[in-house]
């Protein structure tokens, strides 16, 4: 069983760390767009840029629910699996989760991030730092389920 | 700075005239011919290295040898400069108007160039002086005929100059120098650069007239220069007028003068030029446009001009550019070393400049100066030490009791020198929260003020310089467009004030149209104004510039018909039909909606306009494509049927529903192959379809003093709309005329992210609530006949290791600095929140450009770039001394919304609270000469409590007091959106009592004669009930008239025989014939003066009822759940002290 877990978990997890990369680099073009310096096509450029940008919106925020709910997931296998430490290592980005859902702004479809909101030098640091951390924290666990596999697959 | 300059200037403008009457005398031997011209030219920035010393000594005697003496006369002249120098402080501001002003010019950089712009700018500033400008106009008929037969006179003045130039003898020496100098190279220079002085010259040679006094254009300037070389006294002259020019300058209005000069002629008379001052703005940016036409034709008169009579000189100019660069470089040095060391590398400003400039202005020394070394100057200079001090002087609030100016105080001028800050933008479309920006973000968090800027980017402004060019010069690494705060390093390059990079100067930006000279890019007009307007080329377009789109959608439902505001609207359109902005390419289109959205098919040809019906409210179509938006100017017949109709057409209806959602749907589709804009019209809550709102208020909350909920948008409907519209380039501005609670929170969406508008009239009724009609008529009027620019964009840009945080406004946030505005109105204020990323202690001066990017009703493609130059400093002391504490508070306020409806009210009070609180404590941590004892503040920042408390007071963040939610909302909607001026006045308004009103101290006008009341505090202790006060409030006035009020008064003003007789709800001043009236009523349309909306009027009786809508805003005054100001005082030192 456990070994099960930590092998879904450990494959899963890989899933959760390249779309967070995938939306870091989003929230930083994002940041960055003004830095390109010429392309005054782009700046000038109302329907293209305004695409552009709500598309990276919107990958952004396609991540979020896929993520959100594969951590459900793990928790819920975890729970399964009795994991007691990995589960509590997990719950309180699961309450995170949570909290960070109901309080986003009035939405009618599902997602996170309010493009008018969204270039607020503060939203948007908000977001790339909480994208950050969540990075570091999934990679961690990674590396954490990784060894628990191994441990478990040599010890049994 | 004018003490210093003041000696000075006399005795130069004094040497001047005498010269320019000698040089006349001689000048008839200048005509040469262009080469030698040119030689003198150059001559005479090398002379000038060497002769301003002599120059120092001639002023006094005229005698000085010309050549020779630089180590001498450097020093005689450093001495004097720099006396004055010290005490001006400022640092010639921007090189280019040093430049333009010659003096500086000829001396250290373009010699060549240089010297026929100093010449120029000599002449110039004596005019402006106006000790010379006799000289000038004499010489202007001349002139008239050389300026490539222009009509204009005005336009002449340049040359004129000219001609009045004393410059003949500095020409002599001028070729003198050259001869000396034996710079055969140069010489050939010259003729390439050629300058507005240049081309005259050549003009002169050209048509061979001598004699200074000729007609010729060129006559005078060349007979100068005849004179010139000869002569080694005139050489002295020279001299002389450079250093008196310079001095000149300054005291005419240092920057003025180059600019003022330009800004004045263009209007007067340039007609070739490509430069337009478009005094007509305002009323629909048509008249910019007819100033495009007019501008195209310069390059062409500057053709004629070369190919016209001066074929021959015209060949010159066009070499010239290339080989210009070398001149200048080999100038410096060979011809004056000493001179060169400080100019040529830059150097500092003050050493060098000390020793040429005579009246301390160091700017004209420094031709380029950059603005690190402007800085640099800046810094030793100790001119802003008094301001500082007064705006520093430690103010015990709780003893000061009345706080108030008599006058509305003016905002706080930045530390800058005198050149820049005349060319610096106007406060009233650019303002910055600190005038002294600090050094580093650790610098700002001390301070505790935020660091912010108020914009009002597309204000009508009265005049306007507008540019058509074929190449916009912008930075090529961050595209800031030139601006006046830019250096030149040479006449080649110049280095961006944002980025720091060195751009080229492209060939055509050194022909200046407004003075139809060449080679002097400093002169241009978009150096010479931080205001200006460039008519777009099509690589600023995406498509074709779209034509003025108009569509109405009108509520007409019972409620709505019931309200009677469709008469009102279709009258006033049929009034404005004509005047609405746009040109043939117009196009105007109607919708009208209850439970189902009606269209009206008004194509030509058709005999009465068409009805069409679309009853499928839950997925809107568009019933036919062609003919729902049509040409205004081909169916204006139909158009005029309709709106006469309309009224009458719904009378009897007797449906209640409003399915505003699904219209506002059709309306996007309507309009998305073109963009527009789209007027909605609402007396309800959308109560189907799409977007269909619930009632939110619970009347028994209305005054809690707990948390105000649903400030916040129930549905996101309509921002996601507004998001498309922008898209689309709709705007959508929205008029709410409703009893009830409509959500406004919600609707407003649709508005606020499509950079829309929105107008709230609260229990609107035709019949009922006439003043409320009638602000609505006015308010109409203004909406449908102001300018209006379509699908714009706005960039803001500034100075690297700044960056914005947030923007406050109505727009939709495309990019870092980037705002989409699918419509952009003149009536629209922008905020924005910055903060400092990077250290900005390499430089002395921060810039913030704002770019809008818009395509006028025209179908111009146009921008407007506003530039706005401050200092940086590093003592906090100087932070607080530069602080606007007006445009503090509306970004405060600003803050306070969003933080309202992001966190909750009671939270974005405290915030409001807080900022006060730790504002002063800082300050207070910081001085060290404070009394322990009281709340001090200093003297910049001693409104700052009344401001808050007043903030705290508003509709928008009260609390306790009861106020509709829907009024809540629209006065945080206001806020947001209003420019400074009326956020001010509706936050904290202006009192005044004007039954006594004397002429004492009166303003006179024209022909009028205005008093001028003093300001009274806000609190009912100022009222009397033997007076009569005004109260302006920006969006409303009250006229409250005391129980004993002096009947003279209410008979000659009012028209009643006694208050009691007073009506209850007089909305108006009637026009009597008494002195009395007259008085009264000039005062308030002066007071009205530079409104774009006028305000309601009420008169208040003591007794009425509608007293209490007056009382509410005396916010020093205690009220139920609020503090009065002296109680507020005393909470905030409480929480110091804590």
């Amino acid at each position: 069983m456990q070994t099960n877990v930590t092998t879904v978990t450990g494959i899963l997890i890989s899933v959760l760390i390249f779309p967070k990369i995938k939306g870091i680099i989003a929230f930083d073009e994002l940041k960055t767009d003004y830095k390109n310096p010429i392309d005054q096509c782009n700046t000038l450029n109302p329907t293209v840029d305004r695409v552009k940008k709500i598309k990276r919106v919107r990958l952004a925020l396609k991540l979020v629910l896929p993520e959100y709910l594969i951590h459900v997931f793990f928790c819920v296998m975890f729970l399964c699996a009795t994991e007691w430490l990995t589960l509590g290592l997990n719950i309180p980005l699961l309450a995170y989760h949570i909290w960070r859902y109901m309080s986003r702004p009035v939405m009618s479809g599902p997602g996170l991030y309010d493009p008018t909101t969204i270039m607020n030098a503060d939203i948007l640091a908000y977001c790339q730092k909480e994208g950050w951390c969540k990075l570091a924290f999934y990679l961690l666990s990674f590396f954490y389920y990784l060894y628990g596999m191994i441990y478990v697959l040599v010890s049994s | 700075m004018s003490t210093q300059g003041n000696a000075n200037p006399n005795s130069s403008v004094n040497n001047y005239s005498m010269s320019s009457t000698q040089n006349g005398g001689g000048a008839a031997p200048c005509q040469n011919g262009p080469g030698q011209m040119y030689p003198a030219m150059y001559t005479a920035s090398s002379y000038y290295s060497s002769a301003p010393p002599a120059a120092y000594p001639t002023v006094a005697g005229h005698s000085a040898p010309p050549t020779g003496k630089t180590p001498v006369s450097s020093t005689g002249y450093s001495g004097n400069y720099y006396q004055s120098s010290s005490g001006l402080s400022p640092y010639p501001a921007p090189g280019t108007h040093q430049y333009s002003n010659a003096p500086g010019q000829s001396f250290q950089q373009t010699a060549p160039y240089a010297m026929p712009a100093g010449y120029y700018g000599q002449v110039y500033s004596h005019p402006s002086q106006g000790q010379t400008q006799p000289q000038p106009q004499q010489l202007q008929p001349n002139l008239m005929p050389a300026s490539s037969g222009s009509n204009l006179g005005a336009p002449l003045y340049p040359i004129v100059s000219y001609p009045s130039a004393p410059g003949s003898s500095q020409y002599g020496t001028l070729r003198s120098s050259q001869t000396t100098a034996g710079q055969p190279p140069v010489s050939t220079v010259m003729p390439p650069p050629p300058t507005q002085s240049s081309l005259q010259q050549y003009s002169q040679g050209i048509g061979a007239t001598p004699t200074p006094a000729q007609p010729g254009y060129g006559a005078p300037p060349l007979s100068q220069a005849a004179t010139v070389n000869g002569q080694s006294n005139a050489v002295q002259q020279h001299y002389d007028q450079n250093l008196h020019n310079p001095m000149s300058h300054h005291y005419a209005a240092g920057p003025p003068n180059s600019q003022g000069p330009d800004k004045e002629r263009p209007p007067s008379g340039t007609p070739g030029t490509s430069v337009h001052s478009s005094p007509q703005h305002h009323p629909g940016g048509d008249s910019s446009s007819t100033t495009t036409d007019s501008a195209s034709p310069v390059p062409n008169s500057y053709e004629s001009l070369e190919g016209g009579g001066y074929s021959d000189l015209a060949a010159p100019p066009a070499g010239v550019p290339a080989k210009q660069a070398p001149p200048f470089g080999y100038n410096y040095p060979t011809m004056h070393p000493a001179y060169q060391q400080n100019p040529a590398p830059k150097p500092n400003p003050s050493p060098s400049h000390g020793g040429y400039n005579p009246p301390g202005y160091q700017p004209y020394s420094q031709p380029f100066p950059s603005l690190s070394e402007l800085s640099s100057a800046l810094g030793g200079l100790g001119g802003v030490s008094e301001l500082e001090a007064e705006t520093l002087r430690p103010v015990n609030l709780l003893q000061e009791r009345n706080i108030l100016p008599p006058k509305r105080a003016p905002p706080p001028e930045p530390n800058l020198s005198n050149d820049l800050r005349k060319v610096n933008c106007s406060p009233d479309t650019f303002r910055c929260t600190l005038t002294n920006i600090p050094q580093t973000q650790a610098l700002l968090n001390k301070a505790r003020l935020p660091l912010g800027l108020l914009l009002h980017p597309f204000r009508d402004l009265t005049q306007l310089p507008v540019i058509t060019s074929n190449t916009i010069v912008r930075c090529r690494s961050c595209r800031t467009y030139i601006n006046p705060f830019v250096s030149f390093l040479d006449q080649r390059r110049w280095k961006c004030n944002l980025c720091y990079r060195v751009n080229d100067v492209p060939d055509e930006f050194m022909y200046n149209p407004v003075t139809r000279s060449y080679g002097e890019p400093h002169k241009r007009p978009e150096v010479q104004n931080s205001t200006v307007e460039f008519i777009a080329s099509s690589d600023y377009m995406l498509r074709p510039p779209q034509p003025a789109v108009y569509l109405f959608l009108l509520d007409v439902s019972h409620n709505a018909v019931e309200s009677g505001y469709l008469n009102v609207f279709c009258q006033s359109l049929l009034d404005n039909l004509e005047k609405l902005p746009g040109d043939t390419r117009t196009h105007i289109g109607f919708v009208t909606f209850d439970s189902t959205v009606h269209f009206y098919n008004l194509q030509e040809g058709l005999s009465q306009p068409q009805m069409l019906v679309v009853s499928d409210i839950d997925d809107v179509f568009i019933p036919t494509h062609d003919s729902l938006l049509v040409n205004l100017k081909e169916s204006k017949e139909l158009v005029k049927d309709l709106l006469n109709a309309l009224p009458g057409m719904f009378t009897h209806t007797r449906e209640t529903q409003s399915a505003l959602g699904p219209a506002l749907q059709a309306a996007y589709k309507l309009m998305s192959p073109t963009g527009g804009r789209v007027t909605v019209f609402q007396t309800q809550l959308p109560t189907l379809g799409a977007g269909l709102l619930q009632s939110r208020e619970d009347p028994n909350l209305r005054s809690s003093t707990k948390n105000v909920l649903h400030l916040g948008p129930a549905t996101d409907f309509y921002k996601k709309l507004a998001l498309d519209c922008s898209g689309q380039q709709i705007g959508v501005d929205l008029f709410l005329l409703s009893s009830q609670y409509s959500d406004l929170a919600s609707l407003a969406c649709v508005s606020k992210y499509s950079a829309g508008s929105v107008f709230y009239y609260p229990s609107f009724h035709h019949i009922h609530n006439t003043a409320q009609k009638q602000k609505f008529q006015k308010d109409l009027q203004r909406y449908l006949t102001r300018k209006i620019g379509f699908e714009a964009v706005m960039r803001i840009r500034c100075t690297k290791g700044l960056s914005i945080h947030t923007f406050h406004g109505n727009f939709f946030v495309r990019s870092t600095d980037l705002l989409s505005l699918a419509n952009v109105n003149p009536d629209s204020g922008f905020a924005v929140q910055m903060s400092i990323e990077e250290s900005l202690a390499d430089t002395s001066l921060a810039c913030f450009q704002a770019a809008l990017l818009y395509t006028s009703s025209k179908g111009k493609r146009r921008i407007r770039v506003h530039t706005l130059c401050l200092p940086v400093v590093s003592q906090l002391s100087e932070v607080f001394a530069g602080a606007d504490i007006q445009a503090i508070s509306c970004l405060l306020a600003n803050m306070a919304i969003d933080r309202s409806i992001s966190s909750s009210l009671s939270d974005a009070r405290d915030a409001l609270v807080n900022a006060v609180v730790d504002c002063l404590t800082a300050y207070r941590a910081n001085g060290s000469n404070i009394q322990p004892s009281g709340l001090i503040a200093p003297a910049a920042l001693r409104l700052f409590p009344l401001y808050v408390l007043a903030l705290l007071k508003q509709k928008a963040l009260r609390t306790g007091t009861s106020t509709r939610l829907d009024e809540r909302v629209f006065s945080m909607c206001e806020l947001k959106s209003q420019p400074l001026q009326q956020i001010m006045r509706m936050v904290h308004p202006d009192l005044y009592r004007i039954d006594n009103m004397t002429e004492q101290a009166a303003l006179h006008l024209n022909d009028s004669v205005i008093p001028q009341p003093p300001l009274l505090q806000l609190t009912a202790e100022k009222l009397t009930r033997e007076g009569a006060f005004l109260l302006d409030c920006g969006s409303v006035m009250y006229l409250w008239v005391g129980k004993c009020c002096n009947e003279t008064f209410i008979r000659d003003v009012l028209g009643f025989q006694n208050y009691a007789s007073l009506p209850s709800n007089m909305t108006e001043i009637p026009e009597l014939q008494t002195t009395y009236s007259e008085r009264t009523r000039a005062f308030i349309s002066w007071l009205l003066e530079s409104r774009t909306f006028l305000p309601a009027f009420h008169v208040v009786k003591d007794d009425a009822s509608t007293k209490t809508s007056f009382f509410q805003h005396l916010v020093e005054d205690r009220t139920e759940s609020a503090f009065s100001y002296y109680e507020f005082l005393l909470h905030i030192q409480q929480q110091m002290s804590k």
